[in-house]
Order: C-alpha cells, then sequence, then structure tokens
C-alpha cells in the first residue's frame, strides 16, 4: 500500500470513528417526546413565533398562539363579532375619549395569582416603553402621551391609563379611535404579570416561566418543532373550553404540511399549497375553507422618481391594462376577488370606493388604456421600458409574468422582471432609489379601513410608494377627528377615491385565507381576521 | 509531541479568526436586517429597536462586541428566537443533526457495503442488475424528491410511520428522514463496494485462497473484504459532507428541528447571531477534528514524526 493511500485511510477511520464516537454521546441524551393524547388539537403553523412575549411579538404566527395563551379587554367569537373578553362591559365618553372597563370578576392568571386592572395598565405602558423596543409600539399611538413615551420624549407613567381600583381600567385617548376595542384584542395590549418579569427579566416567556391570562398556558416549546399548550384551569371561561391541549407544529414547507394533514397528523393547516390547490379541491372539498381575509396584493410605483412620479397617465395606463379577473380567477383561482380597491371588502363599516375604470367592459377599458399610454408619451413604435420587482417565489412569479404579458399585449411596454430575496427587495423598497414598479401586499391589524388607508398618508414609515397628498393627508386628518363614525366613514372614503385616481399603486387582487379543516374539527369559524382561537374549536372524537 | 499540539492550537487561532471575520462582514453586506418586514414600523419604534439590539451601533463596534461576548464564550442571544441564546440553540440541534447523520451513514454503509458485495459475487446475474439498476436510480434522484414520495408511500398512504417530527416520539419518526439521507449514499457505496470487489476477486491471494479450499463467503469475509473496502473509506470523507449538506432538505421537509434548518432560516431572516454562531461552531469543529486526527495519526503510524 502507498503511503498516501495509507494516510487517506487512516484519516477516513479516524474520522469516521470520532463521528460515530460523537453520535454516541449524543444519542445519551434526552429529548422530549410529544405523543399526541386523545383531546388534543393539532395546529399546523408556518414558522416558530419569535417570541411569546406579547410586546415583543411582531408575525401573524406569534400572535395565533398569543390569542390561545392570552386575553384582552376585548376579543372575538369564532366568526369575528367583537365580544367583551376579561372586560365583562365597557363604558365610552360622549366626546369618543375616554373608555372605563369593567373586569370580570374572579380574573386570575394561570398560576392562580389574581388578574387586576393594574396588570393591564402595567401591561401597556411596557408595550409604549422605548426599553421594551416593541414592535407594535404604534398599536396604541391614539392614547395620550403614547407617542411621546415611544420617542423617549415623557416617562411611561406618562400614558393615558389608569388603574382605578382593581377591576376598573380607565383610557384617555388623544383623538377618537373608533376601532379602539378591536385594537384591545391584539396581543400586544394583553396584561403582564408583573411577578414574572421581576424574577425572570425579560425571559419570562419560556416554558415554566410564562404566567398567561388566556384560556391555555405554555406547556413546551422546542423551536422549531413544536409549541405545544395546556388547559389554563384558572382562566374564568374554563369550562367553556373544549380541547384539553393544543400543539402547534412549526412546518415551513407548505407541501410538507399537506402531507402531514393526509396522514391524519394535523386538525388544522395554516395553508394550503399554490401548486396543489386543484388536486386538494377535488380530494378535500368538504374540509377545505376559504374565506375573504383583510389583505391585498398590489404593485407599487417609485412616487419619488421622475419616470412614473411625473406621469399620472402612464400610471393609470399601466393599471388599466392589467385584466384583474383574469388574474384573480385563472392566474390565482383560489378564491381570490379582482381588486379595484386599496380597502378589501368585508371591513366594518367602510364600503370601498373603486377606480373610475371598474366598470368599465374589457375592450373599453383596453382601449382607455391605450389613450393613456399615448398620451404619456409613449407608443407601439416608443415602448415604455420598465423593471418589475417582486421578492422570489411561485406565486409572485407567476403574477408579474402575467402582468408582463398584458402589458405588452395591451401597450406594447417592454417590462423586465426582476425576482430578488425578500430582504433585498425590501432594502430596495425603502430606499427608493432603484425600483421602479414593485410588488408588495398589506394585511390588515384591525377590523377598520383605518389600517389600510393610514398606511399612504405621507410620512407613514410603510408608505412603500412614498405617496404624498396634501388633499389625502387632509381628509384622513378629518376622519381622525370625527366622532359620529358615518362622517367618519365619509372621510375615510373620500380619500380613498383621491388616492385610487392619483395611481401611486396597482391593486391587484384580495388575498382569501385558505385552511384545510377535518371533520373532526367542531366550531371553526370563517373571518376576515383569519384569527381561529383554539377555545372555539372541539374534537368530535374526544366527546 | 506537546509542543506539536500547542503550537497546532495556536496556529487554529488566526483561521478562526479569520472565519469568524469573514462571516461577519458576509452576513451583514447582505441587504436588509433580521427585524426588516414589508410592515414597516414607525421611526421611532425602530430607533427603539435598532438600540435595544445595538444595530445603530457601527459595524466595528458590533464586531468588537462580538468579539467580546466569544471570549466569555457568549454566541449571544438570536434575533429570530428572541427567547433563546444561539448556544441553546445549538446546543439543542447539534445532537439531533449529528445522531440523524451518524445513523444514515451506518445504515448506507451496512446495506451499501452488503449490496454492493453480493453483486460482486453474482456478476451479471439478476441479482447484479437489480442492486445496479437501483444504485443508478438512488444516485440520480435528489433528496427533495425522495421525501415526498417516501412520506406519500409510508405515512399517507400506508400510515405505519410518521410524516412529521413533532406529531410523534420514539424511534419511528427517525426511519423516514435516515432512509431519505442514506438513500444516495447507499447507492454510491454499492456501486464502489462492487467495483472494488470484483477487482480484489481476481487478484493471486484470492485464488490462492480458494485453492485451499475455502468458501466463497469464507473467502470474503477474511480475505477480501478488507482491501475491498478502501475506495469505500476514502470516499467516507464527502459521504459525511453530503449528508451533513442533505440534512438542511429532510430537516425541512420533516419538521425536525436540526442545525441546518436553523443555519438556512438564519441566512433567510438575518439573524446574524444564529448564522455567525453556527459558523463559529462549525469552523471550530473542523478545526478540531482535524487536529485531532493529525495528532492520533502520528500515535498510531511511527513513520510521521513531529516537528
Amino acid at each position: 500500500m502507498t503511503p498516501v493511500r495509507y494516510a487517506l485511510r487512516m484519516r477516513s477511520l479516524r474520522v469516521f470513528a470520532l463521528c460515530v464516537m460523537l453520535a454516541g454521546l449524543a444519542a445519551c441524551g434526552g429529548e422530549m417526546g410529544t405523543g399526541s393524547a386523545a383531546n388534543t388539537l393539532q395546529r399546523g403553523l408556518p414558522s416558530d413565533p419569535e417570541t411569546l412575549d406579547h410586546h415583543k411579538a411582531r408575525s401573524t404566527q406569534a400572535a395565533e398562539v398569543l390569542r390561545d395563551l392570552g386575553e384582552g379587554l376585548a376579543g372575538f367569537t369564532a366568526n369575528g363579532e367583537l365580544i367583551p373578553a376579561a372586560a365583562e362591559s365597557w363604558d365610552i365618553s360622549a366626546d369618543g375619549l375616554t373608555y372605563t372597563f369593567h373586569l370580570r370578576d374572579g380574573l386570575r392568571w394561570s398560576n392562580g395569582d389574581t388578574l387586576t386592572a393594574e396588570h393591564f395598565a402595567a401591561g401597556m405602558r411596557r408595550l409604549v416603553n422605548p426599553a421594551t423596543a416593541a414592535f407594535y409600539a404604534q398599536m396604541i399611538a391614539d392614547i395620550d402621551n403614547a407617542v411621546a413615551i415611544v420617542a423617549g420624549e415623557a416617562a411611561p407613567e406618562a400614558l393615558g391609563v389608569e388603574a382605578v381600583d382593581d377591576r376598573t381600567l380607565v383610557l384617555r385617548l388623544a383623538r377618537p379611535t373608533p376601532y379602539m376595542l378591536s385594537l384591545l384584542t391584539h396581543p400586544s395590549t394583553f396584561p403582564v404579570h408583573p411577578g414574572a418579569i421581576a424574577e425572570h427579566g425579560d425571559g419570562f416567556a419560556r416554558p415554566g416561566k410564562l404566567v398567561s391570562n388566556g384560556a391555555y398556558r405554555l406547556e413546551a416549546w422546542v423551536p422549531g418543532s413544536i409549541v405545544a399548550l395546556k388547559r389554563n384551569e384558572h382562566y374564568w371561561n374554563n369550562d367553556a373550553t373544549a380541547v384539553d391541549a393544543v400543539n402547534y407544529h412549526v412546518i415551513v414547507q407548505n407541501s410538507a404540511e399537506l402531507n402531514r394533514y393526509r396522514a391524519g397528523e394535523l386538525h388544522t393547516t395554516s395553508t394550503v399549497p399554490p401548486d396543489a390547490f386543484a388536486q386538494v379541491k377535488d380530494e378535500y372539498s368538504d374540509e377545505l375553507r376559504i374565506a375573504p381575509y383583510l389583505a391585498v396584493y398590489y404593485y407599487g410605483y417609485n412616487m419619488t422618481k421622475p419616470l412614473l412620479r411625473d406621469n399620472p397617465a402612464l400610471r393609470q395606463a399601466l393599471s388599466m391594462a392589467v385584466d384583474r379577473e383574469l388574474l384573480a380567477e385563472k392566474i390565482m383561482g383560489r378564491g381570490e376577488a379582482p381588486a379595484y380597491s386599496w380597502v378589501p371588502p368585508g371591513v366594518n363599516n367602510y364600503e370601498p370606493t373603486k377606480v373610475g375604470f371598474a366598470s368599465l367592459a374589457r375592450e373599453e377599458r383596453e382601449q382607455l388604456a391605450r389613450t393613456r399610454y399615448k398620451e404619456a408619451g409613449y407608443d407601439k413604435d416608443n415602448p415604455l421600458q420598465i423593471e418589475v420587482r417582486y421578492n422570489t417565489n411561485d406565486t409572485n412569479k407567476k403574477v408579474a409574468v402575467a402582468i408582463q404579458a398584458m402589458w405588452r399585449e395591451v401597450l406594447g411596454v417592454e417590462a423586465t422582471l426582476i425576482n430578488e430575496e425578500f430582504q433585498v427587495l425590501l432594502t430596495n423598497m425603502r430606499e427608493a432609489e432603484l425600483t421602479q414598479v414593485f410588488r408588495s401586499s398589506w394585511i390588515g391589524d384591525y377590523n377598520d379601513a383605518h389600517t389600510f388607508l393610514s398606511i399612504l398618508q405621507g410620512g407613514n414609515a410603510a408608505n412603500m410608494p412614498r405617496y404624498s397628498s396634501e388633499e389625502y393627508d387632509g381628509l384622513m386628518e378629518k376622519a381622525a377627528l370625527q366622532v359620529d363614525p358615518e362622517r367618519r366613514r365619509l372621510y375615510l372614503e373620500e380619500a380613498e377615491r383621491v388616492m385610487l385616481s392619483d395611481h401611486p399603486i396597482i391593486p391587484l387582487y384580495f388575498v382569501v385565507s385558505k385552511h384545510l379543516v377535518s371533520p373532526d374539527v367542531e366550531g371553526w369559524g370563517d373571518n376576515v381576521l383569519d384569527y381561529h382561537y383554539s377555545q372555539h374549536l372541539s374534537l368530535k372524537a374526544a366527546e | 509531541m506537546l509542543r506539536y499540539t500547542l503550537l497546532r492550537i495556536l496556529g487554529a487561532i488566526p483561521t478562526l479568526l479569520l472565519v469568524i471575520a469573514l462571516a461577519f462582514l458576509m452576513v451583514h453586506a447582505a441587504p436588509g436586517g433580521p427585524f426588516d418586514d414589508e410592515r414597516v414600523l414607525p421611526a421611532d419604534v425602530e430607533a427603539n429597536i435598532a438600540a435595544a439590539y445595538h444595530l445603530d451601533d457601527p459595524l466595528p463596534k458590533q464586531f468588537a462586541r462580538y468579539l467580546g461576548g466569544l471570549l466569555k464564550g457568549d454566541l449571544g442571544p438570536s434575533y429570530r428566537y428572541r427567547d433563546y441564546t444561539v448556544a441553546e440553540l445549538i446546543g439543542s440541534a447539534f445532537p439531533l443533526s449529528l445522531k440523524l447523520g451518524a445513523m444514515a451513514m451506518a445504515l448506507a454503509l451496512i446495506v451499501g457495503v452488503t449490496a454492493g458485495t453480493e453483486a460482486a459475487l453474482h456478476q451479471g446475474s439478476r441479482i447484479d442488475r437489480v442492486v445496479m439498476g437501483f444504485s443508478m436510480t438512488g444516485i440520480s434522484i435528489p433528496v427533495f424528491v425522495i421525501a415526498p414520495v417516501l412520506v406519500l408511500l409510508f405515512a399517507v398512504k400506508l400510515q405505519w410511520l410518521p410524516a412529521g417530527w413533532s406529531g410523534a416520539s420514539g424511534m419511528g419518526r427517525y426511519v423516514l428522514p435516515v432512509i431519505t439521507l442514506a438513500l444516495p449514499q447507499v447507492a454510491y457505496i454499492a456501486r464502489l463496494t462492487r467495483a472494488s470487489m470484483i477487482d480484489v476477486l481476481g487478484r493471486d491471494f484470492i485464488r490462492t485462497a480458494r485453492a485451499q479450499g475455502l468458501g466463497t463467503r469464507t473467502v470474503v469475509r477474511v480475505h477480501a473484504l478488507k482491501p475491498a473496502m478502501l475506495p469505500v473509506l476514502s470516499y467516507l470523507g464527502p459521504a459525511i459532507a453530503a449528508i451533513l449538506t442533505g440534512s438542511v432538505v429532510v430537516e425541512e421537509i420533516f419538521g425536525i428541528p436540526g442545525l441546518g434548518q436553523f443555519f438556512v432560516r438564519g441566512a433567510l431572516n438575518r439573524d446574524y447571531t444564529l448564522v455567525l454562531g453556527i459558523v463559529v461552531f462549525y469552523a471550530t469543529l473542523i478545526i478540531s477534528l482535524n487536529l485531532l486526527v493529525d495528532i492520533l495519526y502520528g500515535a498510531i503510524d511511527p513513520r510521521v514524526r513531529y516537528r
């Protein structure tokens, strides 16, 4: 044997032996088994909650778990109607600026401690405290002094929230906020257990430490795998809770989630994979739940660069050239609705305004689009060359290819599609240097048109097109100061009309929520916020 | 010998530092940050978050802070899993990835060598053709195809095994991931063993052994297997690398909380500390393994002398 071969052999042997040794060591380590018990609800979750500290959480999947663990002053039924939760009732002053909440008698934390109004006040103060660095600090921006506290200009104690006694909480608002109650269903407004923070500091949101006030308590959490909840025996409405334990299975790939549902390992899925949709619809038509969702998928124009900023006719032409019916029904085909407005249908006390051309027949619309395109200074011989940026995924690609084709056919536009990793696209959108047309979407945080319309106000950080209109901002301001819900609605609708006729965006379609729900599950309700509290669900097999 | 070991350890420090510095620069050079989202936050809120996670410091200061933490053995908190530290995540994920990898490797060796030997002994027969056909398929089908097919067959249709990690307990949940990881290696090892075994079986010393009246099984076990294993052993290095990288896909499909999944998700989420932590961990592991092998190598092979 040559020395080289010998050396190779020895080296490989050693590495292998070491690996086996290490693996042996690893195998000795204990690991948690999370078996499936009878009355346990198995739910799919598209990724781990980034934290279960409800003041620091941000993602929809964290909120889903947090709504099981905690409870706010108000809550929702399975069908999305607002109902009293930790508060049994409330009074709102005539000027809409003072809210007085009356808490239920005998509220307790999951460790048996008494839950008082002060814990809610402490929670909200922690939310706006700059030291907390909360992602949803702006959620209660309308409470007195909240904005100043977030900016570090006032102490958290200055927040307009006061526990008058153990069961009475008063909120003082800086301006009437008709959707205040629905904000108080959001996990960021849930109370904190003062003892848990005093004892564990910011690391309190872990199994064995987290004290919660909702229908469930945290039993275990293996990052990348599972979040396991158990019934909270101290919850005021524990008798109404049907399911004893909830396992949230973290499944990143939606095709893997579908397979686990098929294998009977999940009762509910977080979504349905786009490419398997037709098959699922055939196979599980009774278990598929499609419902309107407060979310809009849109293309934005970069309104800081002359190409699009200075050419409203061009913005309109591009928007008009898109066949939204074809896009929603044929390209997407999962129940999505064509979007001719920015605010989705189904929002409380609001009738979305549609863009002017929504009522035109296809031929007419395309004809008008060509006219506008010509007015903008382009035609077949002098076509517009434009870049469309989207973040890499199959759905975005399908949409982009379809729009590229529609623009080419109707107007002769030469669009270049650029797919970018999500974080790259976000950076480009924020810098607004490279972008021309970009893909984005917006999901409502609460059931009010404000959650959509406020985004496009000048100075709003999430205003990706950098749309800026004094008229729009003025109408939004008028709506904000209006106590009468009817007049407020008219201002908001007018604001949307103004914005849509400026065409800073191309609304494309309204997203739908898609879930598979096992026939064993009862109590599932469809709602526009896509909230599904485990406490509303029960399992047939367990009865 | 001691002097050599110390020198090697000292020599490893600059290598490690270079790896850390490069990794640090690369994750920070990637556009976007750990807290960027379509839901852009108000400026004040964003400033508070940047301050809380020291992301508003200049890069050199952030690097110094990171190195300072490393010296104390602190890999920092994860940005994506904010209730956990990077050390905790690696500590729980690595043993799992390792266990999975080792099981797959063992399975690949046992099945691959047996099948390859059988094929070599019955060269040209039906067994040979089946084994070679199967191994050709195994090599050509990628892991992300094998895994869903196995899941559909054994978990969805037959319901013998769990489709996902978190829904089951015990050894059952290892079966499909281990098979998925092992299959391409089984195929490769079977082909290597067969070729090498055919070569060895034609050698003079095997003819001598047979001439002494030994049965085929004994000849193979006692005389042919050892020399025939040499190419397989050389292939172990690449095989381990393939299993480690293959585990990323397998972990994601089966929902296994292993290191590969954390690494990929960490990079996509710009979880700087988690990605850096895993890089530092892997770099340290590889450097120490190499060092250990070199030292052992000298202890075993008298021709190697350390200076």
